[in-house]
């Protein structure tokens, strides 16, 4: 079939697969922050090597794995035909119905896969050899990720015309699919290389805040190409997503910060940042689907939700080191299932997406029903299983060969001088 | 001649070293210090984890002074670095065999 060229919505694509970009830099920086000067390259540099890795692989096969046709091996795309990207630069070659070359459309979905495995970098910190970050991007991106966007958004099959759920499942721009995901996954690692050395008797304190800070910042301007950008066109619901993904976040400061100054006595800088990325995570899936004030609601439960959760890891003795579980999979998880409570598809022009045998309906408040909620945690739940189970099976596997964790030596001497011959600052303690 | 060292709150050490200035002392070494004495540390909360700090940042000023100059210029530094409040700091005075200024190779007095 032969689509026009739509040069606005093209120049928008692009755009925002440069702002999606730029969230992996800014998560390294906000990881960096958080951790003790003498891990703060190692850290910064898990995401910088999510972007190496994947990059490539995103290029070479994994496009294919997640966008080719259903049902290559009952879990991935058929990538036959789409190795390297072959036949995507073609004039005729758009996607359909928004009129954007499926070149840009493959980089701008690149950098969500990028992304993804990088998040969960944050509950590795401190311990986790270099060459087993590395093959453990390659494995989890290849065996997690492109099965999961490919079930989700690939056509597969937790997508529009699901045979698992009663309605179509919402996921706008990935609440399971990439923070869920993470979430799940940095549970598993985190379990498997165990607890830092100190964890719960010493002080792990962040070495930087205003990193943190800035990388927050970072994660919230990428943020807008993550969301609207993936309406893949400049339209209304772009405007939409646009918006909830400015207002959501706000509340979710205000959120995170109550329970700081209710529990802990004062409202910190490390809190606002975290709950700005709360909000975010939380919005991702219902940015095109609910309304402003469900943006609300939801952005202010995740600030709240988020904020308790990240004391989890202490109750049950899981080093989770830079809170992926309590943020990504916590929000990712709120976000998710309060599509089931607020989702508002009347809304004018909200929400166009629907599959050829189902649609998804309006949430609990909006007079839909439970129809929407059951989807939405049906689809949670999969994903969290398939992550958790495959995401254990490629650490332990890893664990067996090369090995997952650095020695006790290298622990406390820092990470960054042994793995990577550098030290951040002159003098890094 | 004596070697005075104080250790104080580090955002008094400018209010210090203009008391110094007009004792006549001419120089001064200032480092950043960390410790605790009858103050202690504190505690500090990271998403929702309290640490304690047993260590609060001090500055550590040194000044070589002439017998004669040891209790006017300790009494400068008190007087300038005190709030009252608890963690103020100590100054103390050591007794120095001798001192040599680089640059010209001089000794003792003439070394100040």
């Amino acid at each position: 079939m032969e689509f026009a060229l739509d040069s606005g919505n093209t120049a928008w694509m692009i755009v925002a697969s440069a702002l999606v970009l730029l969230m992996t830099p800014g998560l390294a920086f906000f990881y960096g922050g958080m951790v003790r000067a003498k891990s703060v390259l190692n850290m910064m540099m898990m995401s910088f090597m999510s972007i190496a890795i994947v990059g490539v692989i995103w290029a070479v096969y994994g496009y294919g794995l997640t966008f080719g046709a259903d049902g290559f091996l009952g879990i991935f795309g058929d990538p036959a035909g789409l190795y390297g990207l072959n036949n995507l630069g073609d004039d005729g070659s758009l996607a359909a119905g928004v009129g954007v070359p499926l070149l840009v459309m493959a980089a701008f979905q690149a950098t969500f896969a990028i992304i993804t495995v990088a998040l969960i970098s944050g509950a590795v910190a401190d311990r986790m050899k270099f060459t087993a970050w590395s093959v453990f991007v390659l494995l989890w991106s290849t065996l997690v990720y492109f099965p999961i966007a490919h079930a989700v958004w690939g056509g597969g099959k937790l997508g529009w015309d699901s045979s698992l759920t009663p309605t179509s499942p919402i996921d706008f721009a990935g609440g399971t699919v990439v923070h869920i995901n993470a979430g799940v996954a940095g549970l598993a690692l985190a379990l498997l290389l165990g607890v830092r050395k100190g964890f719960g008797r010493e002080p792990f304190k962040p070495h930087n805040l205003p990193f943190v800070m800035l990388g927050a910042a970072l994660l919230w301007f990428g943020w807008f190409g993550f969301n609207a950008g993936s309406e893949f066109a400049a339209d209304s619901t772009a405007g939409r997503a646009f918006m909830n993904t400015m207002v959501a976040p706000a509340v979710a400061i205000l959120g995170w910060l109550l329970v700081e100054r209710i529990r802990d006595g004062k409202p910190t800088s490390l809190g606002a940042a975290s709950g700005i990325v709360a909000g975010l995570v939380a919005i991702t899936p219902a940015a095109a689907s609910v309304d402003t004030w469900g943006a609300i609601g939801i952005g202010f439960l995740a600030g709240v939700i988020c904020a308790l959760a990240i004391g989890l890891k202490y109750k049950f003795g899981y080093d989770d080191s830079l809170d992926v579980v309590g943020v990504h999979l916590v929000g990712g998880v709120v976000g998710t299932l309060l599509i089931g409570l607020f989702a508002n598809l009347d809304e004018g022009t909200t929400w166009a997406g629907a599959g050829e045998e189902k649609s998804p309906a309006n949430g609990l408040f909006y007079g839909g029903g439970w129809d929407q909620l059951i989807t939405q945690a049906t689809v949670a739940g999969i994903v969290i299983a398939y992550t958790f189970v495959v995401t254990l099976i490629i650490g332990a596997i890893i664990k067996a060969t090369i090995g997952l964790r650095v020695t006790e030596e290298v622990e406390m001497a820092g990470i960054d001088l042994v793995e990577h011959g550098e030290t951040a600052y002159e003098e890094a303690k | 001649m004596k070697l005075v060292t104080a250790i104080i709150q580090p955002h008094r050490t400018e209010e210090v070293r203009a008391a110094l200035e007009a004792a006549g002392v001419k120089g001064v070494t200032v480092s950043e210090a960390a410790g605790y004495g009858r103050q202690k540390g504190h505690t500090e909360v990271y998403r929702g984890a309290e640490y304690t700090v047993d260590l609060v940042p001090k500055a550590r000023i040194e000044v070589l002074v002439d017998d004669a100059d040891a209790g006017t210029v300790t009494e400068a530094i008190v007087s300038a670095a005190q709030t009252g409040k608890i963690g103020d700091g100590k100054v103390w005075v050591v007794p120095v065999d001798d001192v040599a200024r680089v640059r010209t190779g001089e000794h003792g007095i003439d070394a100040l």
